[in-house]
């Protein structure tokens, strides 16, 4: 294919998506099962490509996505909650004066909360980033279940309202709120990963020892990546807090972060669009396709066994099992969807606006890409 | 007197009781290809990891163009462990990580190659580019960069013309035939701009013809980049022939040092390599 040919089938295919999600927001009821799933399928996105950042393209195993995403989602809260609402959501304890009259446009408090949660991830990166593999999972995980314990504590009562959580949190007006901030951070960090910066991650990823002999400075950079993707998935979390109109401390546990992991591997470690897409069939599977299975149905009178409120989640679990006991290198592996991809050749940048071209031709790798 | 660019002064290195490096001291002349041989396990590997930074010496130090890089004595635990001599002489502490050594102008190959597998050939060279980058993180993302960059680029695509490795450029650095992988890793130690080139064992697993073709490779890379070269290397029609001089060490210890034919009669090189010859 020639350039322009792949531009413009880009353009279309973006054309297809928006129009897509357009006619969801139009034709569907508000309650519909479709915008559910787009919905939190274009949040989950988000959250993935900010975990594949640090896990898939710097080789660094994080696993405290939950607790940034709980995070941004309460810094979000605490300053958008409407200042009218706020004795009715601390009924309680009451709100701490400095809130009382407080509260920021949407746009600002998103951004506050992902700066919130990159500082954190600053300040936690410079004693744990040290720690190597198995131990740096473990000390995020803490780390994680420290940050919700602290939420949930008596002491931040007037400000987080202890464990009864926060509600009424103002969301977009729109139906479009959503995607239109996810995408914007997906492609920044797309934009990210394709520059110099993202290459020197992938090269730490790869090989550790030759990435600190090439000049690349091991500590700074992997407190780069681990900041980048604190700041987006603590964006992700303030995109869970509006979407649910609620946080608390048990909003995000470290299932969710599990949860997430899963869609990083089924997509690829290693790649946005596989994750992206990803984000989109787990979701919709859990959500949607397999809840049938929760209920019980009848053939020619026959009650079909098993099937009860639950099962679904069974069946679930089942599937993600097989997915990594067969099929590790996921959707994409660690290839973008691209336009030679689905020619049958493959290709390592992204199939969009920013898209370089380096094909590679490995033919092991291309039954990952092609399913 | 010639210009060293590289001067080891008095190093240690060891670990735990076991003393890999003793005492050495050596240098590394301007425009000079020097060898280090030494039968298995005579400490090569790691002299130059503590050269480049991979280790931190337990004693000694280390000059770049007559600057001290590195230097340390018996810290902590190894005060009363310390097998060697010189304790004392180095009361300085500096440490500096391997990257910083390659900003300086030092750039490595590695024993057991040590490539970015999962990428390409023009990728790996290209990344070695990324330490003399002028842009932040904001820059490079927007693109503000995008002059740098194609600079980058460039400097990337003319290296891999000058070395032969332009008709692979999008392969995957790990498909490469071996003999190339090795030439690949040279590459991208030269992307970094170094002055001085440290190669670890260059021609290991090469037959004679391709250790040939790599001895013209190093004499002209060493001409084209007007280069130092320091290199560990067991073939010994290589170390022959191309060397400059010879340092020659064994449990460590520097037991010879001197222009190619002083090392191929000298008594003391001969047993030690008998040795080892004796024991396999
Ligand atoms: N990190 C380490 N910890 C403990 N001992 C080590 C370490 N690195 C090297 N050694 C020991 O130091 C000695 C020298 O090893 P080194 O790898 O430097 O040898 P070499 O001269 O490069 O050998 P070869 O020709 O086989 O590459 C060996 O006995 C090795 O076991
Ligand atoms: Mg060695």
């Amino acid at each position: 294919m020639t350039k322009t040919t792949k531009t413009i089938s880009s353009c279309v295919f973006a054309l297809v998506v928006a129009a897509a999600i357009v006619c969801v927001g139009q034709f569907s009821s508000p309650s519909s099962m479709l915008r559910t799933v787009l919905q939190m399928g274009a949040v989950y996105a988000l959250i993935a490509v900010s975990m594949n950042l640090l896990n898939g393209f710097t080789g660094l195993f994080s696993l405290g996505q939950a607790g940034f995403m709980t995070l941004g989602a309460y810094a979000y809260a605490i300053f958008t909650i409407p200042v009218d609402a706020r004795d009715g959501v601390y009924y309680l304890t009451g709100v701490a004066d400095w809130l009382k009259n407080f509260s920021l446009p949407i746009p600002v408090a998103l951004i506050l909360a992902g700066l919130v949660g990159a500082l954190c991830a600053y300040l936690v990166g410079i004693p744990v980033l040290r720690l190597k593999g198995d131990y740096f999972a473990i000390a995020t995980l803490g780390f994680a279940e420290i940050v919700r314990i602290v939420m949930a504590s008596t002491p931040l009562n007037r400000v987080t309202n202890g464990s009864m959580g926060l509600t009424k949190i103002p969301g977009f007006k729109s139906y479009y709120g959503i995607f239109i901030v996810a995408a914007i951070c997906i492609a920044l960090m797309v934009l990210m990963l394709n520059s110099t910066y993202g290459r020197s991650f992938k090269a730490i990823r790869d090989d550790e020892i030759a990435a600190e002999a090439m000049g690349i400075n091991l500590a700074h950079h992997k407190q780069l990546a681990f900041v980048i993707s604190s700041f987006f998935a603590s964006i992700g979390g303030a995109l869970m807090a509006m979407y649910l109109n609620a946080v608390s401390a048990t909003t995000f546990t470290v299932a969710v972060t599990y949860y997430i992991l899963l869609i990083v591997v089924i997509g690829g470690m290693g790649s946005v669009t596989g994750s992206v897409l990803s984000a989109f069939l787990v979701i919709a599977a859990k959500e949607w396709w397999l809840r049938p299975l929760d209920q019980e149905q009848f053939i020619g009178g026959f009650k079909i066994p098993l099937l009860r409120s639950g099962f679904r989640m069974v069946i679930f679990s089942v599937i993600l099992m097989l997915v990594v006991l067969f099929f590790r290198r996921g959707i994409m592996g660690d290839h973008e969807l691209s336009w030679d991809g689905i020619y049958g050749f493959f290709k390592k940048t992204l199939p969009s606006l920013f898209h370089r071209k380096n094909k590679t031709q490995d033919p092991e790798k291309e039954g990952g890409a092609n399913g | 007197m010639a210009e060293h660019v590289l001067k080891i002064q008095d190093v240690t290195m060891q670990f735990g009781g076991v003393v890999a490096v003793d005492n050495l001291s050596l240098e590394v002349n301007r425009g000079e290809i020097v060898s280090l041989i030494g039968p298995n396990g005579a400490g090569k590997t790691t002299a130059f990891n503590a050269i480049t930074g991979v280790y931190e010496p337990t004693n000694g130090a280390i000059f770049f163009h007559d600057k001290m890089i590195v230097s340390n004595h018996p810290q902590g635990k190894m005060k009363k462990l310390y097998k060697g001599e010189n304790n004392g002489k180095y009361p300085k502490v500096i440490r500096k990580t391997p990257d910083k050594i390659t900003r300086l102008g030092m750039a490595r190959t590695f024993q057991n190659i040590r490539l970015f597998k999962s990428m390409t050939v023009f990728d790996n060279v290209l990344i070695a580019k990324h330490l003399r980058r002028t842009s932040n993180i904001f820059t490079a993302t927007f693109r503000l960069n995008y002059k740098e960059e194609k600079k980058m680029r460039e400097e990337t695509m003319e290296l891999l013309r000058i070395l032969d490795l332009l008709d692979v450029k999008d392969e995957i650095a790990s498909s490469l035939p071996y003999g190339k992988q090795r030439h690949l890793e040279i590459a991208r130690a030269l992307a970094t701009n170094p002055e001085l080139l440290l190669l670890d064992e260059p021609a290991a697993g090469m037959n004679p013809q391709e250790t040939d073709e790599l001895t013209a490779f190093i004499r002209r890379v060493r001409d084209e980049f007007h280069l130092t070269v320091f290199l560990i290397e067991h073939h010994m029609n290589l170390v022959m022939d191309i060397s400059d001089r010879i340092y020659v060490i064994d449990f460590g210890k520097l037991i010879a040092s001197g222009k190619p034919q002083e090392i191929q009669n000298n008594p003391e090189v001969i047993k030690a390599y008998l040795g080892v010859a004796d024991d396999e």
